[in-house]
């Protein structure tokens, strides 16, 4: 497939970036922090982008959704990480909407689908428990109870784990922490008894949250997919997230560096513009490269998802690794070239650090995918 | 050679009566230092006592002269005083720029006069100063500074702004880079002076950090009077004295960054939170493998650290070499930070009462300062071009 974008995809790019300059840009994202908004996103401007198909953007036509597929749902993130709009777009519309398209029964998909696209429900991934992203660890047990089962244990860095009226749970029904088997999903209603959310304030002023299951009850229909058989389907919903926070960072990189250019063309010392320096020249040239390149792969990973590739998850990998690390590159440079006032709050860059780190650590870091294509290609 | 061991046993003596339990910590964040000054209140009873002792016996400074209220110490006895505070897990009793900065400058370029009255404060904990150097429009380019002090007969008249004045707003006095004479060419109408931040027409206000503090001002003057005592080393000479100071802060910023944080090597820290392997690996061989990399090149660091401060004491002139420990030392804590955020993942990305409402996140923040206080890095590497390589153009 050819690595550009078709007419709607332009299309709907171009929408995103006009829409999202004007109604949800690094400022609005500033007010957020700064007021007492502990959702730590708008609820309007989440219908507003409902109601733009953006919420169900990979939901098929049938359930009320749009249909864009992951290059379309990756052309907003993309916009999305350029504004640092803070959106449940990835947990509902791009992981929950995957997970419930590949497993869902059709009941599931007729409930959940259609609330998704309208904007109406919200959803989140509860996958890791502990520092690091490692989803075949998954301790939290589901034990068979009655017709259903009964979830023990605790969930971290969910992501929209403080506003979802819906969670996707990965829990070990067999084997023990480590096995590639035995992981279940759940659909778990947040309001279900004996589920505790705690909102924890994160270094990027994102929501995120933890969450304890204390013999948390679900009927058997809660099973998302096959008992015991989660970790291909799990899989696939993480591939869909890391792209499109692969797509994400590729926009903030890329916003990051226009910042960053703009302010050392400005700047001067020495009675010149501090990008006129050739020390500056050379490193902006290498962020350029790197960026591009991040923008491709990021684009490679997308169409593979889209069109089911088989070895999609590689390409997803290399996109979650290289990406993550040019984002990071592409603000530490940014807050360097900035000076003293990189360091300041007042000026964007240091958002820009403090997110780009986080979505570099959501579903697995650079080593982590690396470690994981290693073992994968046998080295 | 006896000497210095009746020495070590005296200071082992002294300390195990004079150091406070609660000084004993082996703490060394900026945040649980002792910056003395008159706003200081003392966290303890104990860093009260501390301050007071030392400050008594001239140990806040050891190798200052005794008439300048320093410990008179040579640099053999001042390491060893070094290592029986690290051997009890003494803390600094003291931090200020006036000790690291301003106290090496008055040394050289001070009147008597200036050097007792102002050293021996220093080395009481009794005046925090603060360094007005930079400002909005001179930053890497500083010596086109504009702040401007104005003779007028037997003080001057000082008008202008700083910015990035660390600490201004807790600091008792500032020394300060002023223009004298702004006809000659820029690094010839400098001075350096010294004056009271209580003097009327200084106002500080303070900027918001990315990492949620505000330890630095904007700082204003508008027609502040300077006694012309307080002018230090020639008028219009500031620069040879600017430099001078720039390359000790250079040096102590650099040597910050040796190794280990807080006693522990990077892959204790990653082994003790990542876990390990079957083999007794850390769990995450990409990631180890960048944990041993800033290891090695930590002690590699070290070691050229302590050589420098060798060849310091067989009298060999810092100069130059000031920028490469300051550029090589800065950037290796910025990468050490970076592991250290990797190692901690997403619990170290929250700032709750969980892990001291983010403190690891607020420090890796702060390292990315580092390769800019004191002069960025790329000045830095310029300055070795220059001075030390004498590449053409440079
Ligand atoms: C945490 C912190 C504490 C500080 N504390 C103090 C203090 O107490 N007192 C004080 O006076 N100042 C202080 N400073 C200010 C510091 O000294 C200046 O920020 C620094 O010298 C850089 O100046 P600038 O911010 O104007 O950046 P600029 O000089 O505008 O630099 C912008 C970018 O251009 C690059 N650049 C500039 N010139 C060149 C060149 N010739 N070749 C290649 N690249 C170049 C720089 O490296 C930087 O990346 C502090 C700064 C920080 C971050």
């Amino acid at each position: 497939m050819p690595l550009v974008l078709n007419d709607d995809q332009q299309m709907l790019r171009d929408a995103a970036s006009g829409y999202l300059a004007e109604n949800a840009s690094i400022n609005s994202f500033r007010e957020l922090r700064d007021s007492d908004n502990s959702d730590g996103f708008s609820h309007q401007l989440w219908q507003e982008m409902a109601s733009m198909g953006w919420a169900g953007i990979l939901v098929p036509e049938e359930f009320g959704g749009s249909g864009f597929g992951h290059v379309g749902a990756g052309l907003i993130a993309q916009e999305m990480g350029k504004h640092l709009t803070a959106s449940p777009f990835m947990a509902t519309a791009v992981l929950a909407a995957t997970g419930l398209l590949d497993l869902g029964s059709q009941a599931q998909k007729e409930q959940h689908l259609t609330a998704i696209a309208a904007g109406k429900s919200l959803f989140a991934l509860a996958i890791d428990e502990a520092r690091k992203h490692a989803p075949e660890k998954t301790m939290l047990q589901a034990v068979r109870s009655g017709n259903g089962f009964q979830l023990t244990g605790r969930k971290s860095f969910v992501a929209d784990g403080g506003v979802a009226d819906h969670f996707i749970v990965a829990a070990r029904t067999t084997g023990k922490p480590g096995d590639h088997d035995g992981i279940t999903l759940f659909l778990v209603p947040a309001d279900a008894e004996n589920l505790t959310c705690e909102k924890t304030p994160m270094v990027d002023s994102r929501n995120v949250a933890r969450l304890e299951f204390d013999g948390v009850l679900v009927t058997a229909d809660a099973v998302l997919g096959e008992v015991d058989d989660g970790m291909s389907g799990l899989n696939a919903i993480l591939d869909a997230g890391r792209a499109c926070l692969a797509a994400e960072m590729s926009g903030s990189a890329e916003q990051a560096f226009a910042m960053t250019l703009s302010y050392i063309n400005e700047r001067k010392q020495f009675g010149v513009p501090v990008g006129s320096f050739q020390a500056l020249q050379h490193r902006a040239a290498h962020l350029h490269t790197e960026i591009e390149m991040a923008k491709a792969v990021t684009l490679a990973a997308l169409q593979a998802l889209d069109a089911r590739e088989e070895s999609a998850w590689k390409t997803v990998a290399i996109a979650k690794a290289k990406v993550a690390q040019v984002a990071i590159l592409a603000a530490q440079e940014g807050t360097q070239m900035h000076g003293g006032m990189g360091m300041t709050d007042a000026f964007d860059i240091g958002l820009y650090l403090k997110r780009v780190r986080v979505a570099a650590e959501l579903f697995g870091d650079a080593s982590f995918h690396g470690n994981r294509l290693a073992e994968q290609l046998g080295f | 050679m006896s000497d210095l061991k009746t020495f070590r046993t005296e200071t082992r003596d002294w300390l195990e009566e004079n150091c406070p339990a609660d000084m004993r910590d082996g703490e060394k964040s900026e945040a649980a230092s002792c910056w003395g000054g008159r706003k200081w209140q003392f966290s303890t009873e104990g860093q009260r006592l501390w301050l007071e002792r030392m400050g008594k016996k001239g140990w806040t400074v050891p190798t200052w002269p005794k008439e300048y209220g320093g410990g008179g110490l040579s640099k053999e006895q001042a390491v060893v005083l070094q290592q029986e505070m690290d051997a009890v897990g003494a803390r600094k009793p003291h931090e200020n720029f006036g000790i690291t900065m301003l106290g090496p400058a008055l040394l050289k370029f001070g009147s008597e006069e200036q050097k007792r009255e102002h050293l021996t404060r220093v080395s009481r904990g009794e005046i925090r100063w603060c360094q007005g150097y930079s400002e909005p429009g001179a930053g890497s380019d500083l010596a086109s500074l504009q702040t401007k002090a104005e003779d007028a007969g037997d003080h001057y008249i000082v008008n202008g702004q700083k910015i990035w004045t660390s600490y201004a707003d807790q600091a008792d006095w500032i020394f300060c880079l002023v223009r004298t004479d702004s006809e000659a060419p820029k690094h010839r109408g400098i001075s350096f002076i010294l004056f009271d931040m209580e003097s009327e027409g200084v106002t500080t206000r303070p900027i918001k950090l990315i990492s949620g503090s505000s330890p630095f001002c904007e700082t204003f003057f508008d027609n502040v009077k300077v006694p012309k005592e307080n002018l230090v080393h020639v008028e219009n000479s500031g620069w040879d004295v600017a430099k001078y100071l720039l390359t000790h802060e250079r040096e102590m910023i650099g040597s910050l960054f040796g190794g280990m944080t807080g006693g522990r090597s990077l892959g204790e820290i990653a082994a003790s939170e990542i876990g390990i392997d079957d083999k007794g690996w850390v769990d995450d061989p990409l990631l180890r493998a960048k944990l041993v990399q800033a290891e090695i090149d930590s002690m590699a660091f070290s070691t050229l650290l302590q050589s420098v401060s060798d060849r310091a004491s067989a009298g060999e002139s810092l100069g130059a070499v000031s920028s490469v420990l300051k550029y090589y030392g800065t950037e290796l804590n910025k990468r050490r930070h970076e592991l250290l955020m990797e190692v901690g993942g997403s619990d170290e990305l929250e700032m709750s009462e969980r892990n001291q409402d983010g403190q690891r996140a607020r420090n890796w923040l702060r390292t990315k300062g580092n390769s800019i206080e004191g002069g960025t890095s790329e000045v830095q590497l310029q300055i070795i071009a220059k001075h030390i390589l004498q590449m053409p153009g440079a």
